[in-house]
């Protein structure tokens, strides 16, 4: 008997249903799927991620935003939209950031809802918890695959 | 009052959630899992200090 499966035999279920549940709440496809302990692993570390990252002022990403500048005293401030003239590589952190950022699911949907936004001055620590928020949802990516697999039946 | 947290703090959390999620996707067994996941840190460790004693000589 394993802990991770939940000690039972997975139900047949949609795999549209596990992935949708699965990108929503971080785990959701393993309750479905009846793997209560991988899932509580999944919601538990996903979440504590998408936690350090926000309390660390981390600034979720917007598609073509999320650039910073200097103000005239020579700080590093927050600007919504990267500058036109941004280069290839500025663009794809921007967009792969938000990729990223929304495959958190439901804690990056109701961030977003209640206005968190880029912080205010960007230092090393909002930098690594725009980093850990942007990890949660490529280690739920992770899970959402995994549980797809087992929805299919590509995998035990 | 944002939370401050030095970098190699940060990327041994970093470490310890990408090798949980690592070893719980990836074998068919606990005890695998187990192995993988301790593996993968242990991996994510090495490479913090390895590529730090690189960046550490590369500055001279």
């Amino acid at each position: 008997m394993s802990v991770a499966n939940g000690g039972g035999v997975s139900p047949v279920r949609s795999p549209l249903l596990v992935v949708l549940s699965s990108w929503l709440i971080p785990g959701g496809g393993y309750f479905l799927l009846g793997r209560r302990g991988r899932g509580l692993i999944v919601l538990l570390t996903v979440l504590t991620a998408f936690g350090l990252g926000r309390l660390m002022n981390g600034s979720l990403f917007v598609p073509g935003g999320n650039g910073f500048e200097t103000n005239g005293r020579g700080a590093l401030t927050a600007t919504v939209q990267l500058p036109a003239q941004a280069d290839v590589l500025s663009r794809l952190i921007s967009y792969g950031g938000f990729v990223g950022d929304l495959a958190s699911g439901l804690p990056y949907l109701i961030s977003t809802a209640l206005g968190y936004g880029p912080p205010d001055q960007a230092s090393p620590s909002t930098d690594y918890g725009s980093k850990f928020l942007v990890a949660a949802g490529l280690l739920n990516i992770l899970a959402i695959v995994d549980a797809y697999e087992i929805a299919t039946r590509q995998k035990e | 009052m944002p939370l401050v947290l030095d970098h190699f703090t940060v990327a041994i959390l970093f470490a310890l959630f990408a090798s949980i999620i690592l070893g719980l996707v990836t074998k068919r067994s606990d005890r695998e899992r187990l192995s993988y996941g301790l593996y993968c840190f242990g991996c994510f460790v090495l490479a913090l200090f390895g590529i730090g004693w690189f960046m550490r000589l590369l500055h001279g």
